[in-house]
């Protein structure tokens, strides 16, 4: 328990002492804010709809940029060799660095809730949805970056690393809508799988069970897979 | 203390370890020598629960590494091969961080980094980060890394590699300091520094253990033909070599000739001592001795004549 905690305290200050977690910090708030603002006068609604309704397609692309370097990084420069001779279990290090992306996630999120606030002072905001999106995007964020950290176990090449997840958080993100070229009966059981309309019933505050197992389950998946191809490979 | 039986491992079809058997004593500072490729490192990373072998056993102090892999790393101090360390930390962040994961705690952190840096000569280079720090200084902390909890068993793979000859006898010696005390196996493809630091060396080749046992013995053992230098000065160098050879037991290995002087390697039957034999017949055809001298076998000789064939 002790030993996850130190992984991540060290990946934490790894993001912060560098320039990535800023530089990925801003590039995710210009896009948001961008893409919110840019609509939110016309509509003339005291919402967060559309800035909740953008989040899975941006975080598809933004939280494998903060996974992609958290063990292929360390396989490049062989840091790893060390880390697993240490009296530490894979476990611990695979949690550890799930906990310090999911931080990231956390700290992208944070400065956004200047969001609701200047809607709320345009208008009566309802707050049940804000706070069921900010647990969705929690959650997304979660399914995401376990995905993106088993992508990064797969290669020594970050940048493969930030491929192969954007290709999956991209995918489980516009799953849902290709279905119409698929049989009703496929389409169901694929429609499932698709990360959208889970993240849209939670984001109207809608908490349902089966919505947070789906992310639980990706999230699980994703470090269990982790763990495997590094049983693998060592 | 730490009990290897047959290890093998194999990457694919590739077998980089063919069943390797050894013990390792307490308190014992033991050399694993090899030509590059040997199969040293992989060995080393086996023991230290890095890599899992294909098949064979490995024990340190009656654990099991499949069973007590966690217990086997904490008994353990690892430094692998070039120092693989967190570029971006500052060497005392990264020996925090080390200490923190070892299970050291509060004010013992913040001594142990002092007792290291003494012991290291790391003061200096405390607070800069790791990524500016020269390579003998990266060594350096890796190193004190290894140390950190004080562990039974240092495991150190080609500690000197790439450092100067200062830095190598620094750390040849922080080694033999350390060796005193801990058990500790080192990887190594230089011969003198197996000489200088180890007790037993182990030398494989090809994945196979061809040679296993004290410095001294090692030395001893293989001493067979002795091989001799002569310089000479002569009018007729064509006729050194048939002259030589015609002694019973001399065999000339090479023949070098410049500037009337007749330079000549040659080597002698086990067992005998021919020098007076030799010396007599360069005299009787009055050429003019200005070297002659008989090497002992050492290390080298071994090593070559064990890594060399196939």
């Amino acid at each position: 328990m002790r030993a996850t905690l130190y992984v991540f305290s060290r990946e934490m200050k790894s993001y912060f002492f560098s320039p990535i977690a800023y530089i990925v910090i801003s590039i995710f708030l210009l896009i948001t804010g961008w893409f919110f603002f840019s609509t939110f006068f016309i509509f003339n609604q005291a919402d967060l709809r559309n800035f909740f309704a953008l989040l899975p397609l941006v975080f598809s692309f933004v939280v494998p940029a903060i996974t992609m370097r958290l063990i292929a990084e360390e396989m490049h420069s062989g840091s790893y060799e060390i880390l697993l001779t240490l009296p530490v279990s894979l476990r611990q290090v695979i949690v550890g660095k799930f906990l310090a992306a999911l931080g990231m996630v956390c700290a992208m999120l944070i400065p956004t809730l200047a969001y609701p606030v200047t809607v709320a002072l345009l208008g009566g905001v309802d707050w049940g949805p804000v706070a069921g999106g900010y647990l969705g995007a929690l959650l997304l964020g979660a399914a995401f970056a376990a995905i993106g950290l088993f992508a990064s176990c797969l290669t020594r090449n970050q940048i493969i690393a930030f491929i192969v997840a954007t290709i999956i958080c991209f995918g489980l993100t516009l799953l849902d809508r290709i279905l119409f070229f698929l049989p009703d009966s496929l389409a169901g059981v694929l429609n499932y799988l698709a990360c959208g309309a889970h993240f849209k019933n939670i984001s109207k505050g809608i908490i349902d069970s089966r919505d947070l197992l789906y992310f639980l389950s990706v999230g699980f998946l994703g470090l269990y897979g982790a763990q495997l191809v590094m049983q693998e490979k060592y | 203390m730490i009990h290897v039986a047959s290890l093998t491992k194999y990457y694919h079809d590739m077998c980089a370890v063919d069943g390797i058997s050894f013990d390792v004593a307490r308190g014992e500072v033991m050399g694993l020598l090899g030509p590059n490729g040997a199969g040293k490192t992989t060995t080393l990373r086996m023991l230290t629960g890095f890599l899992q072998p294909t098949a064979g056993s490995i024990a340190v102090k009656d654990y099991r590494i499949e069973e007590h892999a966690l217990k086997i790393r904490r008994l353990l101090g690892y430094l692998p091969e070039a120092a693989p360390l967190y570029a971006d930390m500052l060497v005392y962040d990264y020996l925090a961080y080390v200490a923190h994961m070892r299970g050291l705690q509060g004010v013992k952190v913040h001594q142990r980094i002092v007792e290291l840096s003494a012991l290291c000569g790391l003061a200096e280079v405390m607070h800069k980060p790791i990524a500016e720090i020269s390579k003998g200084y990266k060594q350096r902390v890796g190193l004190a890394h290894a140390m950190m909890s004080d562990p039974e068993i240092l495991v150190l793979d080609e500690p000197t590699s790439g450092l100067d000859p200062n830095q190598i006898v620094e750390i040849r010696e922080i080694i033999r300091e350390i060796g005193r005390q801990k058990t500790v196996i080192l990887s190594t493809h230089i011969l003198s520094e197996a000489e200088a630091t180890c007790d037993r060396i182990v030398i494989i080749h090809q994945g196979r253990i061809v040679a296993d046992g004290a410095t001294e013995d090692l030395k001893q053992k293989t001493g067979g033909e002795k091989t001799i230098h002569i310089t000479l000065e002569t009018d007729a160098p064509a006729t050194v070599q048939d002259t030589l050879q015609a002694i019973d037991g001399v065999r000339v290995m090479e023949v070098r000739e410049h500037a009337g002087q007749v330079d000549l390697k040659i080597t002698t039957a086990p067992d005998r001592d021919l020098r007076a034999r030799i010396y007599q017949a360069i005299k009787a055809q009055d050429w003019i001795l200005l070297e002659f001298c008989q090497q002992t076998q050492t290390l080298e000789n071994i090593f070559r004549q064990l890594t060399q064939e196939n």
